[in-house]
């Protein structure tokens, strides 16, 4: 009887709460500001077109939708969506290890939206893959365990996909918990912080490295220049400055688009942020020059060169990785935040110019049939990238990303390290 | 050569485990051969008698009878495992049959991360269709370009030679063999064969060229050729490395799980070097004291 009335007691008090919760997420979920934006329009004619596009790629397979072809078995869906998506979202584990490895405090006002960016990047590229997926109903199969393929690097690949998401999602777990106003669970999930950070540095060495490894039995079919037993050390070194030239140049629009988001605080920082992450950028290109002319040395491809795989070959090595890391030594040694842009998007290009490179244009140089993406397949990218954005945008309106996160779970180490630097003198001063 | 470490390889995996058909082994304690095939090329007729076997042995519908199905070289196809293609060489036409190669250590297999693809103990390699996810991993890995995805279909399949697994679990040979009325096609333990070839190589030193293709080409397979002309002009790779292909991403894999022991252990370390004095506890919960 007695705990019947505890539990009438306790109810009482936890529906209005749940009530008030759910009108909050109610209210949440409407969108703020305008709706018919040149924007909104846009992006809700490119989601329905790829749900017509989708539907049919599912009922009637993918020649229905997509110019795959025996000779070519992965296309842009592959080889732009995952293999270059993912390369762009690796600025979340370069960030995470500056901030939370290295506690390079001047970076973390950054750390959110790049861990954000880099969340929904896999949660969307992942996605994706499904569409690309033959038997995406199966997708399970090496997860569930009655079929590990555990020689594969696809097996790798996708479960360190997983993981990552897992771990990405912990890291940006607290400004969930500050949105909806969780302060128990805001400091638990704070405390996980480092270990998923840890994880999930490791997870981003494993897998930007492993999907240039899923390159290596290709070794017949993907022209000289490109293939190479370092493929991986490649990929993983060039996700370093790819994800970072993303996080600048992400940055310079979203400064922009959520000028009201964006505490002036941290607008003062950003010049300076950008100038340090241009540093790293620059650093890690000459880095991977280097790595690319030992490579290509070492593999003796000098007669490659005056073909017109070698012109591209150049194109590619000279024009987005040498111009770019040339121009963000000169931008960081003149502060010219307009020349760091620039290069950041040259180094973008260039990286999908690579990762295309290995994973389309140069996979069967040989053949006659090239692969061309079919105007669907590229309206689903689009639309792939569209749908993130809305989410981002919808995310970054609500929780505090740019903005200052609220009072109670304000992290100041700065703050905190000077106010007991202060308590320390204060207590020697009293004993004296 | 490599047979015995890849069969230890593969007991490693477990694959022994998932393979309880033993219809193959006459005798348990002697170790196992891979099956194989040998085509004498030199003999081959091209009658396409193999082509229509193999379309009725596993339900396909029957092989373009026009002749001038020759004009082109074709590969084997979602609805073909097994295609015969005529080549002009020096040595006048040259048919050659084309189809899986069944890998002794098959880069397809190796690819997939649903263990769909699989080599048996026996030697086939055979496709399940209840484990593959469609990720076409083993499309791009196989050097030799052979399985073959329905992209037509919405619930596609890979479609490749098994080399007749079904008839070799009843005791009975590949259809094609049963097929071929010149002999060119010889069903048998994967070392014999090679035997086989080397004694007919030696007994007719000029007809034949002095190698069987199969033997060692991406670490061999249970498919062995003779020819009597190089066998690039049969449309044959000849680049191919002589090693099995799964070793082209073993020394990543093997960095693997060291990268996942050392990696974490390094970065929390450092992580602890860069802690300034008065941050003793981790990083995001020191401001909560
Ligand atoms: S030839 Fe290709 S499909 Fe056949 S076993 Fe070898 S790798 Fe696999
Ligand atoms: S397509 Fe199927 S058989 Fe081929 S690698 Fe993927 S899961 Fe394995």
């Amino acid at each position: 009887m007695k705990l019947k009335t505890n539990g009438d007691a306790r109810a009482s008090l936890l529906i209005p709460e749940v009530r008030r919760f759910g009108r909050f997420l109610l209210s949440e979920m409407k969108p703020k500001g305008e709706m018919l934006t040149p924007f909104n329009i846009f992006a809700a004619l490119v989601l329905s077109v790829a749900a017509v596009l989708l539907t049919i790629r599912f009922t009637q397979g993918l020649e229905s939708t997509t110019n795959l072809s025996q000779d070519f078995p992965w296309g842009i869906w592959i080889g732009f969506d995952v293999i270059t998506g993912v390369a762009f979202a690796g600025g979340a584990y370069v960030v995470t290890f500056m901030v939370y490895i290295l506690r390079l405090e001047k970076y973390h006002p950054i750390v959110r939206m790049t861990v954000l960016n880099g969340f929904l990047a896999y949660v969307f590229y992942a996605g994706a893959l499904l569409f690309d997926l033959g038997r995406p109903w199966k997708v399970v199969n090496p997860i569930i365990g009655n079929s590990f393929g555990v020689s594969s690097v696809m097996f790798l690949v996708a479960w360190h996909f997983m993981l990552y998401m897992i771990a990405e999602f912990i890291e940006f777990s607290p400004a969930i918990a500050e949105w909806l106003g969780w302060k128990r669970i805001r400091k638990v999930l704070g405390g996980l912080t480092l270990g998923a950070v840890i994880f999930g540095i490791t997870l981003s060495t494993l897998h930007q490295s492993g999907l240039g490894a899923l390159f290596l039995m290709a070794k017949n079919k993907i022209h000289p220049l490109w293939y190479s037993e370092f493929i991986p050390i490649l990929f993983f070194v060039s996700s370093i400055f790819a994800g970072l030239s993303m996080v600048i140049f992400e940055g310079s629009i979203s400064q922009r688009v959520f000028r009201n988001q964006v505490d002036p605080k941290h607008h003062a920082s950003h010049d300076d942020i950008v100038l340090g992450l241009a540093k790293v950028c620059a650093g890690t290109m000459y880095v991977y020059f280097f790595l690319k002319v030992l490579v290509f040395v070492h593999g003796q491809h000098w007669t490659h060169i005056y073909t017109p795989y070698g012109w591209w070959f150049l194109v590619e090595i000279v024009g987005f990785v040498l111009i770019p890391v040339r121009l963000f030594t000169q931008a960081v040694r003149f502060r010219t935040l307009s020349l760091i842009r620039l290069a950041a998007a040259l180094t973008l290009i260039g990286i999908v110019l690579n990762r295309l490179n290995v994973s389309i244009i140069a996979y069967k140089w040989y053949a006659l049939d090239r692969y061309i993406p079919s105007w669907m397949e590229l309206e689903i990218t689009l639309a792939v990238i569209v749908a993130e954005i809305v989410v981002l945008r919808w995310i970054v309106n609500r929780m505090p990303i740019l903005r200052e996160p609220p009072e109670w779970a304000q992290e100041r180490p700065d703050v905190i390290r000077r106010t007991r630097f202060l308590v320390k003198e204060g207590a020697t001063e009293h004993g004296r | 050569m490599n047979r015995r470490n890849f069969v230890k390889s593969l007991g490693g995996l477990g694959t022994a485990a998932l393979i309880p058909d033993k219809a193959l082994a006459e005798d348990p304690a002697k170790p196992k051969e891979f099956v194989g095939i040998l085509v004498d090329t030199t003999r081959c007729i091209g009658c396409r008698s193999c082509e229509i076997a193999c379309a009725e042995a596993h339900g396909f519908p029957d092989p373009d009878s026009d002749p001038n199905v020759f004009e082109r070289e074709r590969s084997p196809s979602t609805t073909q495992w097994s295609v015969v293609n005529r080549y002009e060489t020096r040595k006048g036409e040259v048919y050659a049959k084309k189809q899986c190669m069944h890998c002794n250590q098959p880069a397809c297999a190796a690819a997939c991360l649903t263990k769909a693809m699989l080599k048996t103990e026996e030697g086939p390699v055979i496709w399940r269709e209840d484990k593959c996810m469609g990720c076409r991993f083993c499309m791009i890995s196989c050097p030799f370009d052979v399985p073959k995805f329905e992209y037509e279909s919405p619930v596609p399949k890979i479609q490749k030679c098994n080399l007749c697994w079904d008839r070799l679990k009843e005791g009975k040979e590949p259809a094609c063999v049963e097929a071929c009325p010149a002999e060119a096609i010889k069903f048998g333990s994967r070392r014999d064969l090679i035997e086989m070839g080397r004694a007919q190589i030696a007994k007719e030193p000029d007809t034949y060229i002095h190698q069987i293709y199969g033997e060692n080409e991406a670490g061999g397979g249970s498919y062995l050729y003779l020819s009597g002309v190089p066998f690039g002009q049969l449309g044959f790779r000849t680049d191919l490395d002589n090693i099995p292909y799964p070793e082209l991403s073993k020394d990543y894999l093997y960095a693997v799980p060291v990268i996942l022991t050392l990696w974490p252990a390094f970065l929390l370390a450092l992580s602890n070097a860069t802690k300034k004095d008065d941050e003793r506890r981790p990083y995001e919960t020191q401001n909560e004291r």
